[in-house]
């Protein structure tokens, strides 16, 4: 059974398709990229399958279920982490935690966060004002949060967007870990080409709003005859704006 | 409604307010000043001899009231600003969490911010001015709950108001409850209005517990029907805003705002 199956998903925001009849699905245990040019509907779709924003038409099945009648079902077995949110500033990093634990019902809180504070070596600023910490640690609290129910699925919106090479990278490896370790379904948007074929074992590319194509990364570069990823992404982005 | 989301939700705010002294002020320090103030005057009038009411009660009781449904409204709104600002509002909605949870969570933090603030003000203005709060007597417990409910009805509509139009329209979560007052008869009798603005007056729930505070003060005993009104326009109010605010939240996810509340 899939993870996540999306038929024929519409969503227009007044006279913009934001996306146009989308189908695809994602298999268990795997590490998938949604990737397409700025405005082709990664965040939207994202947000539809997390129930934040209500598709115009179409089905969305998470765990061969739907939101409309398991959405609480769903979404303790699911979490999620972007940039453009983020855990309040004005907390002890060990309160945000124990906010998050309490809102998935946690059993045992102490002894899951300091599980997660061990994998992702946060225990040193537990005590720490979630405001005095550095974009690295950050990004590693933010997905301590996103494991702290342990989701069998992790939507990431560009997790490693505005983080420096270094930092981008550890991320990419906590990623794996998380795969390997916990296994864990992850779906992920990014920009970064050479990232996504490092991680993914499978990319959709999607634009505006439709399906464009669908497969491992080494069958995607075949089947364009480029030598990487990113020279499929340019060939796919300025295809369209020649139409 | 499971228990562990509400008070998760709680806890956040309780976390917060242990540190932050601008919060702690807005419950403690701000407040009591007001208290202070009205007092003094109170004191002063009194002094003059010009009515043969008591200024002192109607004043403070006013300006105790007043400062409960104050509370009241900001432990709605506020709580939900809060997590806007933070950019922490979506995590709490990608958890299995439900409006009706999150709307549970801001009336207790409400009830807990109002019980705060009557016992602070009760306190001192008995301690500074010999005002007696129980001199209400059991009426006290209905005129709180009234001004708990209709606070908590006016944060969860200003709410649903930022929700559909921004923080932009946060100005609303901080002046609507000022346009209420006038009308609502808290320093001056209904009686004292024009006629057609008393029709007004009696629209609002909170003005029957003005009227009521200085029924009670003057007479000893409250007009049932004046409890009966505040409750049933109460409820009205109550069942209305919810309504309202669960048809902004699924317009804003309808137009797929949520994400870019700030
Ligand atoms: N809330 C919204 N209201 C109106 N248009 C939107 C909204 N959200 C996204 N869009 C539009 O929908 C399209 C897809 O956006 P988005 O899903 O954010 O793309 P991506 O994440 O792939 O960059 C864009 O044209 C964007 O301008
Ligand atoms: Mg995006």
């Amino acid at each position: 059974m899939p993870i996540i199956e999306v038929k024929n998903l519409v969503k227009e925001f007044g006279k913009v398709r934001a996306v146009n009849d989308l189908s695809f699905s994602i298999e268990e245990g795997k590490i998938t990229g949604l990737l397409g040019p700025n405005g082709a509907g990664k965040t939207t779709t994202i947000q539809m399958i997390l129930d934040l924003i209500t598709p115009t038409s179409g089905d969305i099945l998470v765990f061969g279920e739907d939101m409309k009648h398991h959405r609480e079902e769903i979404l303790s077995k699911v979490n999620f982490s972007s940039p453009y949110v983020a855990l309040p500033n004005s907390l002890k990093v060990i309160e945000n935690l124990y906010t998050f634990a309490r809102l998935y019902g946690v059993k045992n809180i102490r002894e899951k966060v300091e599980e997660l504070a061990d994998f992702f070596e946060i225990r040193a600023f537990l005590t720490k004002m979630t405001s005095s910490l550095s974009t690295g640690q950050l990004t590693r609290l933010n997905l301590t949060k996103a494991l702290l129910n342990d989701p069998k699925l992790l939507l990431l919106d560009e997790p490693t967007a505005s983080l420096d090479p270094d930092i981008a990278d550890r991320t990419r490896q906590m990623f794996l870990k998380i795969q390997r370790e916990k296994g864990i379904s992850i779906l992920y948007t990014s920009h970064n080409m050479a990232e996504v074929e490092e991680i993914c074992d499978r990319v959709i590319f999607i634009q505006h709003g439709k399906l464009k194509d669908d497969g491992t990364p080494e069958d995607i570069i075949m089947k364009y005859g480029r030598k990487d990823l990113n020279e499929v992404f340019l060939h796919i982005a300025r295809e369209s704006t020649k139409l | 409604m499971k228990i562990h989301r509400i008070n998760a939700l709680l806890m956040r705010h309780i976390y917060l307010f242990q540190r932050s002294l601008p919060r702690i002020m807005d419950i403690l320090f701000w407040p009591v000043l007001e208290l202070l103030v009205w007092g003094f005057l109170s004191v002063y009038l009194e002094k003059l001899n010009i009515t043969s009411v008591s200024v002192l009660t109607f004043l403070l009781g006013a300006i105790i009231f007043w400062d409960i449904l104050n509370q009241s409204q900001k432990a709605v709104s506020i709580s939900f600003l809060e997590d806007v600002w933070e950019k922490n509002f979506l995590n709490i909605f990608v958890s299995p969490l439900k409006l009706s949870e999150f709307l549970s969570a801001a009336a207790l933090l409400a009830l807990i911010r109002i019980l705060l603030v009557a016992v602070i003000l009760g306190v001192l203005a008995g301690l500074f001015y010999h005002f007696n709060i129980f001199q209400f007597g059991f009426y006290l417990i209905p005129f709180m709950a009234n001004l708990l409910i209709f606070g908590f009805s006016l944060g969860i509509f200003t709410t649903a108001i930022i929700l559909r139009f921004g923080t932009a329209a946060q100005i609303l979560a901080f002046g609507f409850i000022v346009l209420i007052q006038p009308f609502s008869a808290v320093f001056y009798p209904v009686s004292s209005l024009p006629q057609y603005i008393q029709y007004v007056s009696y629209l609002i729930p909170s003005t029957y517990v003005f009227e009521g505070m200085r029924a009670v003060t003057s007479s000893g005993v409250l007009p049932v029907w004046h409890l009966v009104l505040a409750f049933a326009t109460n409820i009205f109010y109550l069942l209305l805003v919810v309504w309202f605010f669960y048809r902004m939240f699924s317009s804003v996810k309808v137009r797929g705002r949520l994400m870019k509340l700030d």
